[in-house]
């Protein structure tokens, strides 16, 4: 029998011509990435150890992203010691405040991740690096000291999922959308250690910035990864980006699969994932009056200029109603100029809208968009757990960055058919 | 080696948010954590939980954040181990790294209430319900992850590996 996709990404990492689902496996890794929450426990425990010298200095990436700019003296302590680390062992990719990005959108963009890489990350949404055929997973901080100290870890390898999309998404339906509607179906441990891979016609109208949000995603169904084919779309977005060769990985016509799906996106209307998990969805037109106070269009999920045009393209020659707060985060600083040069952050402002300096902040309930007890916010952004946000009882909805906005100016969820678009 | 304590029951779904809230983060100190574990859940648990309780819960326990200051807020609450139907995969790995036991038992769970006394022997794969005279087979451990934990932890594993080449 052949191989999937994973499988043959996890086979060439660890030296072997073929692995099985089951079987442990130590690979090596082409990348290995930490942030500000995560880096410093592996910092300590690879101090711990005596090491001096880290296995590879370009094959290490730091990125203070959750609690950056620092917002507080704890979170500037927690950055510093990543900063000192990285001057000290003279880690090549560490991204300072002004230069940084969120993690997840700045490595691939910067072109660190390429296709057919093995890639993990002390931060549970590593897995976006699936859109670009690459297999890249979530660990803890004593995996990634490990990793930075032998550029080695150790993996089950996952049992896969595949998922045939088929047709053409209608107005409004975004890569967001699929996933959302993928997660509600299988539930939040539907595809637990297992691997998403994608395959079917309806790809060739998946764009990356999608690809990324549901690859991104696959943590929200407890899945290992989330695995896109390569074709032309990542083509092209690797050539314009990479930073090393690649060598083009393709799942056998015989792999094995341990379940199989299927999507029909032209069926699909926009989802909407109720509090308190990303598996409770309702499509929109069956949410009803959901009043907000706060819209937050940004993260590693929803962050990207494709996000930013989607979101913009709805709240232009709108205002932001009364009774709501708007934030916006474009996740890297060149998507930041970018957004600038279109004109869509003058749009976001004249429309009453906050717009941010890159970070991760109000995703996680860390700054920058906390919210109070009682409060109601729909996010483009991954999880809506009890807390997520910030007070326990206050409430996250998830959705893509078109039906965000279109409730900015509603001050309830809606769509932007609503306001005649 | 027989583990004995009382059961803190949680559901299905517990995620890592509510096991050590992000606000906390910004640090990574054992105790500090330890203060707010399982804080937007059960705000009687920190204060109320006894060195050698055990946590259990239903399946797709720690699911979300890759944080391993969740296992470390957990061992450092008292609580000796985790009972649940299944784990999510990065708290899984983040337990064995750091050297939280966690065991797998999804016939057992369902009959164990908050305040049961629990018996876990871990070698012979059993659970007791003492309080409800049940007892149940737990799975055991694969091999490479005893030998994980033979060499004390992740970290040591990787130091005896590479001394070894």
């Amino acid at each position: 029998m052949g191989m999937t996709l994973t499988e043959k990404i996890l086979a060439r990492h660890a030296g072997k011509d073929r692995v099985e689902p089951g079987e442990l496996i130590l690979a090596k890794v082409d990348l290995a990435l930490g942030n500000d929450v995560t880096s410093p426990i592996a910092i300590d425990a690879v101090r711990r150890m005596g090491v001096k010298a880290v296995f590879d200095r370009e094959k290490i990436a730091l990125v203070p992203d959750h609690f950056a700019p620092n917002k507080d003296i704890k979170s500037a302590e927690q950055m510093k010691k990543m900063r000192e680390f990285a001057r000290e062992y003279g880690i090549v990719n560490y991204f300072e405040v002004g230069r940084m990005g969120i993690e997840h959108v700045l490595l691939p963009d910067e072109g660190l991740v390429v296709p057919g890489d093995l890639v993990i990350g002390a931060d549970s949404h590593t897995c976006t690096y699936g859109a670009l055929c690459a297999f890249s997973t979530g660990v803890g901080s004593t995996d990634l000291a490990a990793a930075m100290i032998s550029g080695e870890v150790w993996l089950k390898v996952p049992s896969s999922l595949r998922i045939v999309l088929t047709g053409k998404p209608g107005k409004w339906v975004e890569g967001k959308d699929v996933i959302l509607h993928i997660i509600g179906k299988i539930g939040v441990d539907g595809a637990l250690y297992q691997a998403m891979e994608y395959a079917g016609d309806g790809l060739s109208s998946l764009p990356m910035a999608w690809r990324f949000t549901m690859s991104n995603m696959a943590i929200e169904a407890g899945a290992k990864n989330g695995i896109f084919p390569f074709d032309g779309i990542t083509r092209a977005y690797a050539d314009a980006r990479a930073k090393r060769k690649y060598e083009v990985v393709a799942a056998d016509k015989d792999a094995g699969y341990a379940a199989e799906m299927s999507v029909d996106l032209s069926s699909l209307e926009p989802q909407v994932a109720f509090p308190h998990l990303p598996s409770n969805t309702r499509p929109l037109s069956r949410v009803g009056n959901v009043p907000i106070d706060q819209v937050v269009v940004g993260s590693c999920t929803n962050g990207r200029i494709e996000d930013l045009r989607s979101a913009a393209a709805v709240i232009r020659g709108r205002k932001v109603h009364d009774g709501v707060r708007m934030l916006i985060f474009p996740a890297t600083q060149e998507i930041y100029l970018q957004a600038m040069r279109e004109g869509l952050m003058e749009t976001f402002v004249v429309a009453g809208a906050a717009f941010s300096t890159p970070t991760c902040g109000p995703c996680l309930g860390g700054h920058m968009g906390v919210l109070a007890k009682g409060e109601r916010a729909i996010a483009t952004t991954n999880r809506n757990f009890v807390g997520r946000m910030g007070h326990p009882e206050s409430e996250v909805y998830l959705a893509n960055p078109a039906i965000a906005a279109a409730s900015a100016v509603l001050g309830r969820i809606g769509g932007p058919d609503e306001l005649g678009l | 080696m027989i583990l004995n304590g009382r059961a803190w029951k949680y559901g299905d779904d517990v995620d890592t948010d509510v096991i050590i809230p992000a606000r906390y983060l910004n640090t990574s100190d054992p105790a500090e954590l330890a203060k707010h574990c399982m804080e937007d859940i059960d705000g009687n648990y920190a204060s109320g939980v006894s060195a050698g309780d055990f946590i259990v819960a239903g399946k797709n326990f720690g699911c979300g954040s890759s944080r391993e200051h969740a296992p470390i807020a957990i061992k450092a609450s008292g609580a000796r181990a985790v009972i649940a139907g299944s784990f999510a995969r990065i708290f899984y790995r983040n337990a064995f790294n750091m050297g939280l036991p966690i065991i797998e038992a999804p016939q057992a769970v369902d009959g164990i209430d908050s305040g049961d006394v629990l018996a876990v022997d871990m070698e012979n794969g059993i659970l007791r319900n003492e309080t409800k005279k049940r007892e149940y087979g737990i799975a055991t451990v694969p091999p490479f992850m005893r030998e994980l934990v033979a060499a004390g932890g992740l970290l040591n594993y990787m130091a005896g590996r590479r001394k070894g080449k």
